[in-house]
């Protein structure tokens, strides 16, 4: 059996690759300009507040540091589990799926408690135009974040079942596609919104 | 003639013996657990540079563009290694790309134009 008939890829197609994870990529392109409009958005706005708080006034860096290097180490158990399974080791997939998701599920807990914070010292989705590209851009962010979470336990639970093997590694690859997007939207975020603030 | 077959002829994706087009996206291994480890060990030092620059107090445009640099690496790595474009089918890049292009000619025309600023 072939690697690519191993990885469950049809070949049969117009182009010569499987559509699904074609699909996925053209998915991952539009999402570029849906982050790339959120963030252009901030960008345009965050200085123009008329009334505090500012971003000097709420962020935390070492606190978002932690939360980026804990979504950059999700990256990494993420491609562990494919590897995993594209070797054939169910259990080694089911150990690194698990581990992404509760890296995922940190991250989001960490940006709650970043927004509860926020909105402690002031700062709403209506305060100022930096609340609201800042709370719209990392708000969607955090549900995209919630919704890898959510196809990671799903994968992991029908693991668990033993339906993903070796030939069905596919699934495992477009989820970590997907997981991975949103790991590289944070790297753009992470610079972007938190490192570099207006001079 | 489908775009498959097309890039046969052109020679752009190999055959297999049964003339077959090959996915290409497999047809190059993908790294093993130990390099995807190494990989994510230069994400985490330059994520580490990253904090470190943002407070070493550095001119506000030598900032903006030592973070831009660090950050558009490790963009790179992920893409590139972790997302596997470096190994898999050209298609796929072109795919993403022209995405990341359009993304990127929206930002700068936004961000030049209404008067948004990085430095």
């Amino acid at each position: 059996m072939s690697y690519a008939a191993a990885a469950g890829h049809s070949l049969e197609t117009s182009t010569g690759v499987d559509n699904r994870k074609l699909l996925m990529w053209l998915f991952l392109g539009s999402e570029c300009l849906f982050f790339g409009s959120l963030i252009a958005a901030y960008l345009l706005y965050r200085d123009r507040s008329t009334v505090g708080p500012y971003p000097e006034d709420v962020f935390d860096i070492p606190f978002t540091s932690v939360s980026a290097f804990i979504l950059l180490m999700s990256s990494v158990s993420m491609v562990l589990a494919l590897a995993a399974i594209q070797k054939g080791d169910r259990r080694g997939l089911n150990v690194w799926l698990f581990t992404t998701a509760i890296l995922g599920v940190l991250f989001i807990s960490g940006q709650a408690f970043e927004f509860t914070e926020f909105y402690r010292e002031g700062l709403t989705l209506e305060t100022n135009l930096f609340g609201t590209t800042f709370f719209v851009l990392t708000g969607f962010h955090g549900a995209h974040v919630t919704v890898g979470v959510l196809i990671l336990l799903s994968i992991f639970a029908t693991s668990l079942q033993g339906k993903i093997t070796q030939e069905k590694s596919l699934y495992v690859e477009l989820a970590g596609l997907y997981w991975h997007f949103v790991d590289i939207v944070w790297i753009v975020i992470f610079t972007l919104v938190y490192l570099i603030q207006p001079s | 003639m489908t775009l498959a077959e097309y890039r046969k002829r052109e020679g752009i994706e190999p055959v297999d013996g049964a003339g077959h087009a090959v996915d290409s996206a497999h047809a190059e291994k993908h790294p093993g657990a130990l390099e995807y480890v190494q990989i994510g060990s230069i994400l985490a030092i330059v994520t580490a540079i990253e904090v470190a620059i943002y407070y070493v107090g550095l001119s506000h445009t030598a900032l903006v563009l030592a973070l831009i640099v660090l950050s558009a690496f490790k963009f790179s790595l992920v893409v590139l290694w972790f997302m596997h474009l470096k190994f898999d089918d050209r298609l796929f890049s072109t795919m993403f790309l022209i995405g990341f292009l359009l993304a990127l000619v929206i930002f700068t025309v936004a961000t030049s134009t209404i008067g948004g600023k990085l430095v």
